[in-house]
């Protein structure tokens, strides 16, 4: 039974995604490089002083995307500090100082950890123009960063990668928008809650009170989604039952989250001229995600234990209306992609169960990823894969007829250092400095022992990778938690784009090699298996002695 | 084609003949171990992180194997009792781990001294008789001017001197004035002497090389400690090795591999002290070391170092191990087709008798006036008429009338007065009318036929007459002179389109003859007609497009192509401005090799990839023998990870780290001789070598830790 459901869900999404992958990713490609702007779009770069067809170096661009995310950055920490005096805040008070970093860091860096439980800390400016705003423009920008590697790819003896402005404006305006405005929509039809009635007291059937907090969930909920945020308008994001009512709401906010990163790969096929090389990255991506949630599946159905085998799999945590497989798709979406969202919580899954979100992570959020870093996260592994592979061959390894040379490597590896020294080193330092440890034993395990361990490493696999999910059980609104995530977030985001956009730079200005018979093919079954054998080995081993002391012990009884 | 230096009879060097490839015999690794012993200095070592990261990780544990006696170890790691021995046993293997990779590099560089030794002896300095002022209109031969006797080594760029016979030639230059045999076995291993003179393509000498007869002017064209031995002795010895593109990608993917299982390994202890126990620093030690890459790192120069090893076995000097390199690249090969793609000597391959003429009388006719002829095309045209059966006898009977340019005709005036006359059609037809008897028509018509039928398959026509005493002169037919394809090229030509290498005969035949060649030969392209200028061209429009290109050249005009192209291979006997374009000299002087030379770049960069698949793969394994050994106490369920039931985790980890260092010397071998390489397309090459190396990666350390296990277990404490 579950082995059949587990089929039909996951068939019926992927056929979804088939049906959309290039239409979708034809438009976006189209977006991406035509030639004619709207009228809207004219006028915000007026207002930006933008000459929209003049192009960047990668310098430029980067800076232009630094600069955008830190006045993001600013908006947002300023909005938190001052919503004691900003209208519809409920009568909420500011949030701390270091939960306001930490929340506009996670914001900005489109990770949408959440230290705190919105309903009730957040009004609805804070929400609205402050996280709904980088809701879009985060994702725009991981979008934006994408596509300018693709440029790299695509371009010959190219100074310039595209403009950052224009990528942002129309990513946002032609992508984003429309889609959440849609979305939003059938939310609303599906009964999610759109409005600004704040809090509503009613009485329980029981005779108690209850405070009902309403707002404005249906079209924030769609962006959450659709720009891989994650961030709820409730703590109990997706699980609960006005932000994710039905099972096919729920089978809705699954497409919404994997719509652009699968769909990204035919962009990237279409704009480098080869359509072959946008299904393997989409076949590696769907690969990965078909293996983990069938694993998933398998781990949380056969639970040991007196309840679960009563109730015949693991159901604590998990919402009885979505049952094992849709809470399993959902939890392999939420953290396959970097969203982040939830509609169970993970830390009540079995020990080894728990165990593969964060595997989903740590693969570094490429299977298939968020909006943008997604694609080039698994381009810049498709870039190692392909220098190993390539020599195997006899040839100076080149991807889609650009030579990986020292250059190329260098950032290839340092991106791959990134989030394993980011995650490794804040985990280890909640434990090696006695006073850090003392908060983090005292104040923000809930469950002592490994499985508070893997609580931690867990918080700080998903600020890292930009995901956004939290194991639960875990208190992170204390200082030292709420800076070490919000740092371990805006590293764990601008230094990948930094490295990316530098290897799009140094990619454009390449000539293109042109295919032989020598060349090492990126478009066959072969290659997809070895990708995914990199990915695997490059990220997820490395974090096999850690899980050996967290979910591996817990689960290896 | 020779693959090894043979010096039989060289007197100035007389160097045994290097090893076969790949031979890794204990002679060789007992003249190299106390190289891998001066290596362990930690300057030279730091130029190899990953091999750095072992020597400081040996020098930890030896220190810690040193001062536990006194202070106490720790008796548990991860919840798990140690034997007392651990950090002492770790600490050895550790350091045979630095030996072995040193010992590769060692054994790869000693494989490059005997052949830099005996290069070495013929740069001694040697007596040069210095041209004082040097007349080049007045006295060219320098018989007049005065010579001052100097050390070779004193001799400075634009120095004249004069060579005679018996004489080394004091340095690199160029014959002003001259001919001479010259032994050049010293450099090229070949006995046989060759022919040096002034002018044109063949004026290069070289120094320490011999000269045999005559005297020569010589002007020096290099610096001293600049000349071609110099840097050949450079070369081989891999003195001046650079690290290329290539291998500083690697180097640098390498390094960032071991950074993060630095960062694993600082991190894991004060993880684990929350929930587990701490390991210790022995077992940290050998978890960094088995995870990262070693295998490839204790390898990767040694390879680097073979592969040129491997070129110079094939008798070609690389300028650089770049150009190596890019010989695998390469996508387009230019060939001349002289002497590379056809034997470059025309060959008689049929007799067309015209005119009703009797086959063996034409046969004869140009069988006995070939006789006197010594070239390749005469002895050829008389082995055919043997061939056909029809008797020549063997003295020439008669008189020769040698090949003169204004006629363009030899022949044979035979005693009876009867004149045989062979050469171009219109040649012959002039000699005929010359003589009173014009060809009529009819047979003019066919003579011109046969004539365009031979020069269309890409031969050339030679036309046979003959004038008897009193007779009207006849056209017996036309002798069909072929340019020979060499043997087996058409398939080794299939064989690089099948690599995707594009192969584009150079001629300057006209585009006729060319194409029938270019066909037969089974060339993708051909460039007819060439001259250097076009040549430059072509190269240009091919690397505009992006390709690689490859080519051969020996002439002062080709220097300009050959410095254009990605890898220029000038010929030894060219002239020195080629061999200074060029990046690469063939010592024999065979274009063919152009072929070998990019398998040889292929297979170097094959072996690198091979090795780094081979030891990222092993990761795998080698997490499954550790990390749950390293937290068995503490966590017993971790014992369903451990797959290869290894005994005990000190047998598992001590297991995993001697299986590490074990495995470097397996791989020497491998390394030295490089990964075998067969002309494939990309996707099978591929195909089979991720099955070999990376399937076989993941498997080989399953099985070698299990087997060392099965050893280790025996061991008191393990």
């Amino acid at each position: 039974m579950t082995a059949l459901t587990t089929l039909l869900s996951l068939g019926a999404v992927l056929l979804v995604l088939a049906a959309l992958y290039r239409p979708f990713g034809d438009h976006m490609a189209h977006v991406y490089s035509t030639d004619r702007d709207g009228k809207v779009e004219r006028g915000l770069y007026r207002v930006l002083g933008v000459a929209p067809r003049t192009e960047q170096t990668w310098p430029t661009y980067l800076r232009s995307v630094l600069a955008f995310s830190f006045v993001g950055m600013v908006v947002v920490y300023a909005l938190q500090r001052t919503q004691q005096w900003l209208p519809w805040s409920l009568g909420l008070p500011a949030p701390s100082e270091h939960l306001s970093f930490n929340t506009a860091a996670s914001f900005v860096g489109n990770t949408n950890w959440q230290s705190y439980s919105p309903e009730v800390t957040l009004g609805y400016t804070v929400q609205t123009a402050g996280l709904a705003v980088q809701n879009f423009v985060s994702a725009a920008v991981g979008m934006a960063v994408a596509v300018a590697l693709v440029r790299g790819f695509a371009y010959r003896r190219s100074g310039t990668i595209g403009n950052f402005w224009v990528d942002l404006v129309r990513g946002f305006l032609r992508i984003l928008l429309p889609v959440a405005a849609v979305a939003a929509l059938a939310l609303v039809v599906g009964g999610v809650v759109q409005n600004v009635a704040g809090f509503t007291d009613v009485t329980t059937l029981a005779g108690g009170t209850q405070s009902i907090p309403g707002g404005p969930v249906a079209s924030q909920e769609a962006i959450k989604l659709l720009g891989t945020n994650g961030g709820g308008f409730y703590n109990a994001n997706s699980a609960h039952p006005f932000e994710n009512p039905t099972q096919w709401t729920n089978l809705l906010q699954i497409l919404l989250m994997l719509v652009i990163p699968f769909c990204l790969p035919r962009t990237f096929g279409r704009m480098v001229g080869d359509h072959r090389q946008g299904y393997a990255i989409a076949g590696t991506m769907a690969a990965l995600f078909t293996v983990s949630f069938v694993a998933l599946v398998a781990l949380e159905s056969a639970a040991m234990g007196t309840a679960p085998q009563l109730a015949g799999a693991a159901t604590e945590g998990k919402e009885t209306r979505f049952g094992i497989v849709w809470t399993a798709l959902f939890a392999t979406t939420g953290t396959g992609t970097s969203t982040g969202a939830v509609n169970s919580m993970h830390d009540s899954y079995t020990a080894l169960g728990g165990m593969l979100p964060m595997l989903n992570m740590m693969l570094g959020e490429v299977a298939p990823g968020g909006v943008g870093s997604g694609l080039y996260g698994m381009l810049v592994l498709a870039v190692v894969a392909v220098f190993v592979a390539g020599l195997l061959v006899g040839r100076t390894p080149e991807y889609l007829g650009k030579k990986i040379g020292p250059r190329e490597i260098k950032l290839a590896s340092l991106y791959i250092l990134v989030t394993p020294t980011l995650v490794l080193a804040g985990t280890a330092l909640s434990f090696a400095v006695p006073a850090l440890r003392d908060s983090v034993e005292g104040t923000s395990i809930w469950n002592p022992g490994v499985h508070g361990m893997s609580e931690v490493l867990y918080a700080f696999t998903s600020a890292a990778n930009n995901n956004g999910s939290a194991f639960a059980g875990i208190t992170a609104n204390t200082p030292w938690l709420n800076t070490a995530l919000g740092v371990a977030i805006l590293l764990g985001r601008f230094v990948p784009v930094v490295l990316v956009l530098a290897l799009a730079g140094s990619l454009a200005q390449q000539d293109k090699v042109p295919t032989s018979a020598g060349t090492l093919p990126t478009h066959r079954p072969q290659f997809v298996g070895l990708l995914a054998g990199v990915v695997v080995i490059l990220t997820a081993l490395t974090y096999f002695p850690v899980l050996a002391l967290g979910p591996l012990a817990e689960g290896l009884i | 084609m020779s693959t090894t230096l043979v010096r039989p009879t060289a007197p100035a060097a007389s160097a045994p003949a290097p090893t076969p490839q790949g031979a890794f015999t204990w002679g060789q690794v007992r003249a190299a171990l106390p190289g891998a012993f001066r290596k362990l200095d930690p300057r030279g070592m730091w130029r190899n992180p990953v091999m750095f990261i072992v020597w400081v990780g040996a020098a930890l544990t030896s220190v810690l194997a040193v001062v536990e006696p006194f202070v106490g170890g720790p008796a548990q790691s991860g919840g798990t009792d140690v034997p007392g021995s651990f950090t002492a046993v770790i600490a050895v293997v550790l350091w045979l781990t630095v030996v072995f990779a040193n010992l590769a590099e060692s054994v790869a560089e000693g494989r490059g001294k005997a052949q830099a030794d005996s290069l070495r002896r013929t740069r001694t300095a040697t007596a040069a008789h210095q041209v004082a002022t040097y007349d080049e209109v007045g006295d060219p031969d320098a018989t007049r001017a005065r010579l001052v006797e100097v050390s070779s080594a004193d001799l400075r760029l634009g120095d004249v001197v004069v060579v005679t016979a018996g004489e080394l030639v004091p340095g690199d230059g160029e014959i002003v004035h001259g001919i001479a045999s010259v032994d050049e076995s010293a450099i090229t291993g070949e006995s046989a002497p060759v022919i040096r003179e002034s002018g044109g393509d063949r004026s290069a000498v070289t120094g320490g090389t011999r000269v045999l007869s005559d005297r020569i002017v010589v002007r020096i064209t290099s610096q001293p400690g600049e000349t071609f031995v110099d840097r050949m002795i450079a070369l081989v010895e891999g003195a001046s090795r650079q690290k290329t593109p290539n291998e500083i990608a690697l180097s640098i993917l390498l390094a960032s591999l071991s950074i993060v299982f630095v960062v694993v390994a600082l991190t894991l202890n004060p993880i684990a002290s929350y929930a587990a126990a701490p390991v210790s620093v022995a077992v940290l030690v050998a978890l960094l070391v088995c995870l990262i890459p070693t295998t490839i790192g204790a390898l990767l120069s040694a390879i680097g170092i073979a592969g040129m090893d491997r070129l110079v076995q094939h008798n070609v000097l690389a300028m650089s191990g770049r150009a190596v390199e890019a010989a695998g690249d390469v996508t387009t090969l230019l060939l001349d087709k002289t002497g590379t793609i056809t034997y470059g000597n025309r060959q008689a391959a049929e007799f067309l008798a015209l005119g009703g003429t009797p086959q063996a009388e034409l046969v004869r006719a140009a069988a006995v006036s070939s006789l006197a002829d010594p070239t390749p095309e005469g002895t050829s045209i008389v082995d055919l008429a043997r061939r056909d059966g029809v008797d020549v006898g063997q003295g020439v009977p008669g008189e020769v009338v040698p090949f003169t340019a204004q006629t363009r005709m030899s022949g044979l005036d035979e005693p009876d007065g009867t004149q045989i006359r062979k050469g171009a059609g219109s040649a012959v037809t002039a000699w005929l009318e010359e003589g009173g008897t014009p060809l009529a028509d009819d047979l003019r018509a066919e003579m011109t036929a046969a004539v365009e039928h031979v020069a269309q398959s890409g031969g050339t026509p030679l036309v046979v007459a003959v004038r008897a005493p009193g007779q009207p002169g006849r056209v017996l037919g036309v002798v069909h002179l072929k340019d020979v394809v060499k043997e087996g090229l058409a398939q080794r030509f299939a064989e690089l389109r099948a690599m995707g290498i594009r192969t584009v005969m150079v001629t300057g035949d006209n585009p006729l003859t060319a194409r029938a060649i270019a066909a037969e030969a089974g060339v993708d392209d051909f460039l007819a007609e060439a001259t250097p200028e076009d040549k430059l061209a072509l190269i240009r429009k091919e690397q505009d497009g992006g390709h690689l290109v490859a080519m051969t050249g020996d002439g002062t005009n080709d220097a300009p192509a050959l410095a254009q192209a990605d890898v220029g291979m000038a010929m030894n006997s060219g002239t020195s401005a080629a061999k200074e374009a060029g990046n690469m000299v063939d010592l024999d002087s065979d274009p063919t090799k152009l072929i070998d030379v990019v398998r040889i770049g292929k297979q170097l960069l094959i072996t690198r990839g091979a090795l780094t698949t081979f030891s990222i793969a092993n990761d795998v394994a080698k997490y499954f023998a550790i990390i749950p050994a390293m937290f068995m106490g503490v966590f017993p369920g971790l014992q369903a990870l451990n797959v290869m039931g290894l005994s005990s985790p000190s047998s598992a980890v001590l297991s995993a780290i001697v299986f590490n260092a074990l495995v470097i010397v397996a791989l020497i071998p491998l390394a030295l001789r490089g990964v075998r390489y067969r002309p494939l397309d990309a996707s099978a090459i591929l195909g089979r070598n991720l099955l070999v190396y990376g399937v076989g990666g993941v498997v080989a350390p399953f099985v070698g830790i299990w087997l060392i296990d099965l050893v280790v277990r025996l061991i008191p404490g393990y």
